[in-house]
């Protein structure tokens, strides 16, 4: 909850070098603090303070902004409004909504002003004392969203007024706390963590549809992942099946510094589609944030903060939140362009010497929390990252790979050859992959990791293989090596890759992605057992398998029948061969 | 602020590259438009791009050369620079900073918009949809340029890119509505110029065309300022006006070198090659700015052609492209050496945006089976030549052999086509059915079984004997 605002602070410009500005007169300005610059009052954000100048952020074109023109604070820190209303929209970095703008986006103060007015219906007993995090009531949005009206971060006291079932506005009051009037939002400041009670959540398993992921490397909620990968390696392109497709309760995905149209075909496409869980469009799930590569560059640093700040509103009410941020390159850079302008010293490749650290804090903002309400909720964190050139060992992807614990590398060579998504299973990695294969065999699914073992050694067998085999040709291999790099194909274009423009296959249920895995695992012991057998090797290579490959396409997301019915006949089959 | 007879400041103070520090001023806003009168009369333009206390640093994009402290007066004009648009432009030849080079009378349009632009709100877009057609195949049928589609051409310098970029813009059309071109040349020759102008002549005099050119000799720094007067003239054309308008800007790589001079001579920390960190944000800027509007029934397409220097396609310049961009158009030296005019390399080139301009109604109902299926044939031919390089012609299976025959043949009768050949859609998908009919039939997987049996039925009989 923002103090209410402190008293006025009037400065001046000194010196405006693009988006970075110098203030004086400022006096008691702190550290973050938001000033509104020239008579436009453009936001920006105090980044240093040096004697009596004060270097702020401008997160609009400041053109024309000249030494002389006013600046003024309010003392508080960047801050948005969390409350109803932050669903199915699309907001610029500082939470601005964008739906409501002009197509052209000039800069200057926005209006704040929201009409729309949403059902209350309270749920708490008038006359106890309540604590931060406590249960006020509800307001439903969009086909059956349950929006919980919680007491805000430091207030508490007796609830002394509750309104009754009530249409309100956002900022109306709806109850009294201590002497403190609460409304259906409130105002947080970004770059501060929301608190919780603990981090002692008990993990859920984030089932994203996506086999490659939930098969290999698997993510569990309240983790964090990285997503490397150069251009038109499919980088946006997984991150947008994620945010459709897996299975968390709210989706809030950052474009920081990506295409419009993009931004714009995500929108369509998260409109069209229905929530295979509740039936709702997928938009109704999801917080848009939108800060395309040509709107101001600082916004997008702080459009980052802004996401995990509502992503943690959302987790308060115990819900498992994931925020999907595309590209954190992009925000490293904002930080690196305003080092520059500020001539702080650089450390590897211009940025600077705290890019470690803020990735850090931005990827340790993810967590299994108990909330204060004592409800259990998280946040998981999935950042897209945009190699220079493709190189992984520039100073951020190498950075994020320490702070995060998935990587989810995209190779060139995959993506070259059509192979979607394009997951390098030589390059990531899942830490959390031990402890689903427990939650796996808990919930009575003992061989999972088992499968997955053998479907990684599979891949890892095929690729010393494929090495030897430009040098001698496949022919020269014996054969079971050969019906090895046949198996491994088969794991690759049955099961790793997936359609994304495919209705049946852009999603697959848990069970079809279990049924594929084990069909082609079967079939491989088929091949082997029967080589063993002494069948001639040629006349297995003749049999056709490219059903087998074709299997993730011959039923919707769901059908684990037509999955087995391939297997068995393919199986059988093989029988035959001899 | 905006005075109606802006104060001449004399006091610069230094002079260092394209930069010019004014002291002494007041009121002068970052950005502002700058006009800079030397002792001898003689004017230049420039923009703030610092302003400390009482100094100002503005950038002459004219460069500094002749300019000395005492006798230069510059006057600022109280707002970032701007350029007057409206339909007037239309069929006017222009240099690098909109001055006109045809011997026509000064270009007075409508009113004057800033020329950095205002970003799109990206809630206010509408997805790129419906191709432009520009009759020529490579492009046409495996990366349809859509309307509304930011989609580079990468090159290495020696390669036909500049003619093809001429090329593009004296055939492009559109099937409906009013279609437009805006040509940004930076950086090029003057015979390059000269050839451009030609090419370019007929579409000009039909008052279609705008076309800006900077040469190699001009100020460097003048290209920082080409490709924003081109598309602010263009962003009024499609969005105002309601056109289809097609921009190709001309070597992006000589823009980024510009940039990269100014922030050098501003002693800002280099990032990558020299280039300075804000490049992608600079970059994107430019690129950004099109696409199609919720408000407007225009569009506006990007076309930026860049030299990959030495063919690194990690070049800064053309790896921050594209990330930006919707795709690439990839031109390669291989090509080039087999003779094929446009050296279209196919396997690297893409159009994300392609399946929004294809199909019934836009192109034809197989553009994109066909575009798939050639692409998965030449992914498969690419495998067999290298394996040909192992075991050579004699050792592979026939199927295998049908590959490589596919691949000459596209290559011969697809991509390659004459310097001014206009091909029609329906012939460019003709062509591409001509050698698919060469492969086995059973690999043909993703094409309608009647169409395919249809062509397979009118092939050349000597095309026939790999597809049994």
């Amino acid at each position: 909850m923002s103090s209410a605002p402190a008293d006025l602070r009037m400065g001046k410009v000194r010196r405006v070098n693009g988006p970075v500005v110098d203030v004086v007169g400022l006096n008691g300005v702190a550290m973050f603090d938001v000033v509104a610059i020239g008579d436009a009052g453009l936001a920006g954000e105090i980044v240093s303070i040096d004697g009596d100048v004060a270097t702020a952020q401008v997160y609009e074109y400041d053109g024309s902004v000249s030494p002389g023109d006013p600046v003024t604070s309010h003392g508080e820190a960047l801050s948005v409004t969390l409350g109803p209303g932050l669903l199915g929209r699309v907001f610029d970095g500082i939470l601005r909504p964008l739906d409501a703008k002009d197509v052209w986006l000039a800069s200057g103060r926005a209006s704040d002003a929201s009409d729309m007015s949403w059902h209350f219906t309270p749920d708490a007993t008038v006359g106890e004392k309540v604590a931060p995090g406590a249960l006020l009531g509800r307001v439903t949005e969009g086909v059956r969203f349950e929006h919980l009206i919680l007491v805000p971060p430091e207030v508490d006291g007796v609830l002394s007024w509750l309104s009754p079932e009530v249409d309100a506005s956002a900022h109306q009051p709806i109850a009294r706390v201590g002497a403190v009037d609460v409304s259906l939002s409130h105002r947080w400041p970004v770059r501060r963590p929301r608190p919780a009670r603990a981090r002692d959540g008990e993990p859920r398993l984030l089932r994203t549809g996506q086999r490659v992921l939930d098969l290999l490397y698997p993510i569990l909620c309240g983790s964090s992942a990285s997503v490397p990968g150069g251009f038109g390696t499919g980088k946006t392109l997984l991150q947008q099946q994620i945010a459709k497709w897996c299975d968390a309760d709210v989706i809030v995905y950052v474009g920081c510094g990506e295409r419009g149209n993009e931004m714009i075909d995500v929108l369509e496409d998260l409109a069209r589609l229905r929530d295979p869980r509740t039936g709702g469009a997928l938009r109704e799930r999801t917080v848009c944030i939108a800060n395309t590569s040509n709107m101001p560059v600082m916004a997008r640093e702080a459009s980052i903060y802004t996401g995990v700040a509502v992503a943690e509103y959302f987790r308060d009410m115990g819900y498992d939140v994931v925020v999907i941020a595309d590209s954190t390159s992009r925000w490293a850079e904002a930080l690196r362009e305003f080092a520059s302008r500020t001539n702080q010293l650089p450390a590897e490749e211009g940025y600077p010497a705290t890019l470690g650290s803020a990735l850090a804090a931005f990827y340790e903002r993810a967590g299994n929390f108990t909330t204060l309400g004592g409800n259990r909720g998280s946040v998981t964190i999935i950042g897209a990252v945009s190699p220079p050139g493709g190189d992984l060992t520039e100073p951020v992807t190498a950075q994020t790979r320490r702070f995060v614990r998935c990587v989810w590398s995209l190779d060139r060579d995959l993506a070259y050859a059509r192979h979607y998504p394009a997951v390098s299973w030589n390059e990531s990695f899942s830490r959390d992959a031990e402890r689903v294969g427990l939650m796996r065999s808990e919930d009575g699914d003992t061989a999972w990791a088992e499968r997955r073992a053998l479907a990684l050694a599979l891949l890892a067998e095929s690729e010393r293989l494929e090495s030897l085999v430009e040098l001698v040709g496949a022919a020269a291999l014996p054969d079971r090596q050969r019906s090895t790099l046949r198996s491994a194909k088969l794991v690759r274009e049955a099961v790793l890759q997936q359609d994304a423009t495919s209705a049946d296959d852009a999603y697959c249920g848990e069970a079809k992605q279990k049924a594929l895995l084990e069909m082609v695992l079967a079939v491989h012991r088929a091949l082997i057992e029967r080589l063993e057998a002494g069948v001639d090797a040629q006349r297995l290579e003749q049999v056709d398998l490219s059903r087998v490959s074709s299997a993730r396409e011959s039923g919707g997301p769901d059908d684990v029948a037509a999955v087995t019915a391939v297997r068995d006949s393919v199986l059988a089959l093989l029988k035959t061969v001899t | 602020m905006i005075d109606s007879i802006p104060i001449e400041y004399t006091g610069a103070r230094s002079a260092d590259g394209p930069l010019l520090v004014i002291e002494h001023v007041t009121g002068v806003g970052w950005d502002e438009d700058a006009v800079i009168t030397l002792a001898s009369g003689e004017r230049r333009h420039g923009v703030v791009l610092d302003v400390n206390d009482d100094l100002a640093v503005v950038q002459v994009f004219e460069g500094t050369s002749g300019i000395s402290l005492s006798g230069t007066r510059v006057a600022f004009s109280g707002s970032p620079m701007r350029v007057s648009v409206g339909a007037q432009w239309l069929g006017r030849v222009c240099n690098g900073r909109g001055d006109p080079i045809d011997g026509g009378p000064p270009i007075h349009g409508d009113r004057l918009v800033a020329v950095n632009g205002v970003p799109i709100n990206p809630a206010a877009r509408e997805l790129p949809r419906d191709p432009i057609i520009t009759g020529i195949s490579a492009i046409d049928g495996l990366t349809t340029l859509v309307r509304g589609q930011k989609l580079p051409i990468f090159s290495v310098g020696g390669l036909p890119h500049l003619e093809l970029a001429a090329q593009i813009a004296a055939q492009a059309r559109v099937a409906d509505g009013a279609f437009q071109i805006v040509f940004a040349a930076m950086g090029v020759t003057h015979a390059d110029a000269e050839a451009t102008r030609d090419a370019l002549e007929e579409r000009s005099q039909s008052g279609d065309l705008i076309l800006f050119i900077n040469t190699a000799s001009d100020p460097v720094i003048e290209r920082v300022l080409t490709p924003r007067i081109a598309l602010t003239v263009a962003e009024h054309l499609a969005f105002e006006r309601g056109g289809h308008v097609l921009v190709l800007m001309c070597d992006m790589t000589s823009y980024a070198e510009a940039v990269r001079e100014v922030s050098a001579a501003r002693g800002e920390v280099p990032g990558r090659q020299g280039y300075p960190g804000y490049l992608f944000s600079d970059l994107a800027a430019l690129y950004e700015r099109c696409g199609r509007l919720r408000i407007s029934s225009g569009s506006l397409t990007q076309i930026p052609v860049l030299t990959m220097p030495a063919g690194d396609i990690t070049h800064p310049v053309p790896d921050l492209t594209g990330y930006i961009t919707e795709g690439q158009i990839v031109l390669s030296q291989e090509m080039q050496s087999r003779n094929v005019y446009p050296p279209f390399d196919a396997l690297s080139s893409l159009s994300r945006l392609m399946r929004h301009g294809v199909g019934p109604g836009q192109t034809r109902k197989d553009h994109m089976a066909v575009a798939g299926q050639v692409y998965a044939a030449l992914g498969h031919a690419r495998q067999v030549r290298e394996l040909t390089d192992l075991v050579g012609e004699t050792g592979l299976a026939e199927a295998d052999r049908a590959y490589l025959r596919f691949a000459d043949a596209l290559e011969a009768g697809f991509i390659n086509q004459g310097r001014t050949e206009h091909r029609a859609i329906n012939d460019t998908l003709e062509h591409a059915w001509t050698a698919l009919t060469m492969l086995p039939a059973g690999d043909l997987s993703r094409l309608d079984p009647v169409e395919l049996a249809r062509h397979l039925a009118s092939a050349v009989p000597d095309g026939s004997e790999g597809s049994t």
